[in-house]
């Protein structure tokens, strides 16, 4: 096997060295009652792999095959050749989490950067080094909220929070003596904020708002951290389209105490929903109750500028049942690709990827309202994705145009199945006027 | 930037260039990206207050130095593909290369996880033969997919195991778990709601049956258990184990963390586990990327089957593909979507390459393990001298009597162009240097990661000094990682 590069003859010299005649004898302690040969085909060669990947890889409608307008939390944006180049290179790909910082400067200053990157985007002091995805960074964040409340045990959510957010967060609450309430979006497609302050008591250690909400519309955080403020509760920013950090106004701005959620649009592959890139930002007096790796800057026994894994007193691995989380792993390969493509777009490059995907859905919306029969039922501003309202189920309408290349959005129905006629459309810049015309015609032919 | 100069300089070997940080190298007007004109009218229809100003502080730098950045900083990482990398309970394999090139397909990395079932056939086949592999490879029932990495494995398992007690009436209140275990095991199970009680290991490094038996109660929810454990030794007593666990009710959870020492041999099926999760990082040799994306899988008996999370991916009698939302007893959803999707691509071309030889992979990672024990063992203290798997964990107590630490020993070794092992960990041997070398090792890198660790422990006798102050030959110096959590400096400021 071309993975595996023991000789005959030096497995002959090692079993001697070990003192036993044979492999099999290594295998003495597992019970025999307990040994297998599992039922798999016969090995494969790399060409058999490829043929067999390629062929599964070619059944699935993807945005290089199909005019592309789909989100709900996962975004076709650009990702640039060098950043998609550089991570096959293996000092990045196969190294592992910086435990041992005289041979991983390298990931620890990247991760650095990326903590920095996201700080700029979000407005608020310090970052971690990535957490898993945008639902597990909302619960991470929420269980760090509820740590710093000192014993209460209730967030308040907006219900424009994505729903397998929400869902997850019910998941982790379940079983530690947490409830989450969530506060409905009203007609126009924003959250309630009089229905968000009603909800906040004595009890609430976090209210949490999304921006731009599952909907599309954009939210102001000064309604998460004017009702927050109202008990002394922590407001936490929810941020699913990162690419939207660029252009509207930052929550550590608008009076967020912390922001979270999902950094794919910043130079991840959608990978059909994973790996993604969870985050989290906070301010500078929180940073001691933040969950996962984080990078700090320190000098070397020479004094010279280095990077290291820090306050990892924090963590599982020291502090065992008593840790802020149980998680090990970052994302670091996604964090890399995070920080690559941040610092080639930077400052304006950021700010037009943001312009151009608000510009098209702005076009795309305009022209579908125009259709006759088809509505755009929310009022409220939206950023790059909005909600449509076909004049029939949207679920089947969506199955046919896409068996005709276009993946026109994402059906509300599985979430709202009050809701049967509407879906998600979003844009990004790589649409083009072409496709979405192409979209628009479409829609008026099923009308 | 504020940086000080070497003490001694040298003029043979100047001071290599430091890499400034990627806001540093930042310039007016430079620029790295070029995207299309704006096709449409370039409509701002957001009220001013919702709006920003300029990221302040980002960057403005072109595409070749950021090229150059990245690549000057990658070489300051040490990596599997350069050497022997035995960073001990982590499994750290060659990966390879054509994994990486299929998950870049297209119909892979640009498919989106929303998009209709009728069009995502491939992804969907893919995830549901992976599933089906690894239920084969863990004789279990069904596997969920859905965790992100080892940890949420775990609590994908404890949570599993809670509903299902949940649902015959008494969730219980408490998780057993050996003190040799992994961190993440008394963390998953605190967030699964759980009280620990730690178990005291026995002389051979094991559980202690009765230990086990006085534990536990009808009030124990499980026993989480690492097989074989940290210090790589099988828990011989298996059966016995699963047999004292279940006779009061309760759940055998296996820490699958180790599944490369016994991959395609043996399955927790046989073993009497009930939950077990696996690190496709580790045993499939999906690349650990500087620290993630994992994913861990975790494995269910059919009584579990039931409490799977959202969305389960099921076979219609067609033959056609679908994800199972309405499962009315799921624990729920641990994230977004499917999971690390990427990841079950690379697992499953692993698996797919090794087919029903992969039982060789264990086969290679104990050879190579009791090879380097045969090699160390005089010159190094085993505190547990049961059999060895997939790893063994020597530790520094012959060194510490020339003021030398498991950490000196770990960072003298980088000097001789290895990553050290695993330092202080399990934290019941003393000193532990944990060696996993994985069966990608050839002979010749095994002989001379031994020569290595012999060399320094004779350097430990006749020169302490040498290895106390170890490294002196990486890119940086020994790093002041105290001064790093009391100094705090999280970020970069403009």
């Amino acid at each position: 096997m071309k993975f595996l590069p023991t000789s005959d003859a030096d497995r002959a010299a090692m079993l001697g060295a070990i003192g036993v005649s044979s492999v099999e004898e290594l295998f003495a302690s597992i019970p025999s009652e307990v040994r297998t040969t599992p039922n798999l085909p016969p090995p494969l060669s790399e060409i058999e792999v490829r043929r067999l990947l390629g062929s599964l890889a070619a059944r699935n409608a993807n945005a290089r095959n199909t005019a592309f307008f789909l989100g709900a939390g996962i975004y076709n944006h650009s990702v640039s050749a060098v950043a998609d180049q550089m991570l096959y290179r293996a000092e990045w790909l196969t190294s592992y989490t910086p435990y041992q910082p005289e041979v991983s400067q390298g990931t620890l200053q990247s991760i650095f950067e990326f903590q920095t990157h996201i700080c700029l985007l979000t407005g608020l002091d310090v970052a971690n080094a990535s957490l898993y995805e945008g639902a597990s960074a909302l619960v991470e964040t929420l269980l760090m909220a509820s740590r710093l409340s000192r014993g209460r045990t209730r967030a308040v959510l907006s219900a424009g929070i994505h729903p397998e957010y929400r869902e997850t967060v019910r998941t982790y609450f379940s079983n530690l003596g947490f409830t989450s309430v969530e506060v409905p979006v009203g007609s126009d497609g924003a959250t309630d904020a009089d229905a968000l302050r009603a909800a906040v008591d004595d009890d609430t250690f976090a209210v949490a708002v999304q921006s731009p909400n599952f909907c599309g519309v954009i939210e102001d955080w000064e309604i998460g951290s004017r009702a927050a403020r109202k008990k002394s509760a922590l407001s936490v920013a929810v941020v699913a389209e990162a690419a939207s950090l660029a252009l509207l106004a930052p929550p550590g701005e608008r009076g967020a105490d912390m922001a979270c959620g999902e950094a794919q649009s910043l130079g991840v592959p959608m990978h059909f929903g994973g790996p993604v890139l969870g985050f989290l930002s906070c301010r500078e007096e929180h940073e001691r109750q933040i969950p996962g790796r984080l990078v700090g800057q320190t000098r070397d026994a020479e004094g010279r500028r280095a990077f290291c894994l820090t306050l990892s007193t924090r963590e599982q691995h020291i502090r065992r049942e008593r840790a802020t989380s149980n998680i090990c792993t970052n994302q670091g390969l996604m964090a890399l690709a995070s920080n690559i493509h941040c610092s080639l777009l930077g400052k304006h490059g950021l700010r037009e990827i943001a312009l151009q995907s608000h510009a098209k859905a702005e076009y795309l919306k305009g022209e579908i309202a125009k259709i006759p029969g088809w509505r755009i039922p929310f009022s409220a501003p939206t950023f790059n994705e909005f909600v449509v309202e076909a004049p029939g189920p949207a679920a089947p309408l969506l199955s046919r145009l896409a068996g005709r290349g276009i993946l026109a959005g994402v059906p509300l129905s599985r979430w709202e199945p009050e809701s049967p006629n509407r879906f998600l459309v979003a844009t990004t810049e790589m649409n083009t006027r072409e496709e979405m015309d192409w979209l628009v015609a479409t829609l008026k032919e099923t009308a | 930037m504020e940086e000080t100069a070497p003490s001694t300089p040298d003029r043979l070997h100047p001071e290599p260039r430091r890499e400034p940080l990627v806001f540093e190298l930042s310039g007016e007007g430079k620029v790295g990206y070029s995207l299309p004109p704006l096709d449409v009218p370039g409509t701002v229809a957001i009220p001013q207050a919702l709006c920003r100003e300029e990221i302040a502080g980002e960057t403005e730098i072109t595409e070749v130095e950021v090229a150059r950045h990245f690549t000057r900083l990658s070489k300051l990482n040490f990596s599997i593909d350069e050497a022997l990398y035995p960073l001990g309970s982590c499994t750290m394999k060659h990966n390879p290369r054509v994994n990486e090139e299929v998950a870049r397909l297209p119909g892979f990395a640009a498919a989106h996880p929303l998009a209709p079932e009728e069009v995502s056939q491939g992804a969907l086949e893919l995830a549901w033969r992976l599933e089906k592999s690894l239920a084969e490879l863990t004789g279990l029932a069904r596997v969920t997919l859905q965790p992100a990495a080892g940890a949420q494995g775990e609590l994908a398992g404890i949570l599993m195991i809670r509903a299902a007690l949940a649902k015959e009436g008494n969730p219980r209140t408490t998780v057993l778990i050996p003190d040799s275990a992994h961190g993440t095991n008394p963390a998953s199970a605190h967030f699964a709601g759980y009280k620990v009680r730690e178990l005291k290991s026995n002389a051979r490094g094991t559980l202690d049956l009765h230990v086990l038996e006085e534990a536990m109660t009808e009030d124990v929810a499980a026993l989480m258990l690492t097989v074989p454990n940290t210090l790589g030794i099988f828990e011989n007593q298996i059966l016995e184990i699963a047999r004292i666990v279940h006779a009061k009710g309760g759940y055998l959870y296996c820490d699958g963390a180790n599944f490369n020492s016994f991959v395609g041999l043996a399955t927790a099926g046989a073993m009497g586990i009930d939950v077990m999760h696996m690190n496709l990082h580790k045993t499939f040799s999906t690349p650990h990327g500087g620290g993630g994306p994992g994913a861990g899988p975790a494995a269910v008996t059919e009584r579990l089957v039931p409490f799977l999370p959202r969305p389960t991916i099921e076979r219609r009698g067609d033959g056609t593909f679908f994800l199972d939302h309405d499962r009315p007893d799921s624990v729920g959803r641990l994230r977004t979507f499917l999971g690390n999707f990427g990841m079950f691509v690379r697992a499953f071309a692993y698996i797919s390459s090794y087919g029903n030889r992969i039982g060789e992979v264990a086969r290679g990672a104990v050879l190579n393990a009791n090879y380097v024990r045969a090699g160390l063992a005089d010159v190094y203290h085993l505190k547990y001298d049961a059999p060895t798997m997939h790893e063994v964990v020597f530790s520094d107590k012959k060194q510490t009597a020339y003021g030398v630490h498991n950490m000196d020993i770990g960072k003298r070794l980088m000097d001789y162009g290895f990553h050290p092992p695993t330092i202080s960990f399990p934290l019941i041997v003393h000193g532990a240097l944990m060696i996993e070398p994985t069966e990608t090792e050839p002979k010749p890198a095994l002989d001379a990661f031994v020569a290595a660790m012999r060399e320094i422990a004779r350097e430990c006798e006749e020169d302490p000094a040498i290895v106390t102050k170890a490294p002196h030959t990486t890119p940086v110096r020994r790093v002041d990682e105290v001064g790093a959590a009391k100094n705090l400096v999280l970020r970069w400021k403009p």
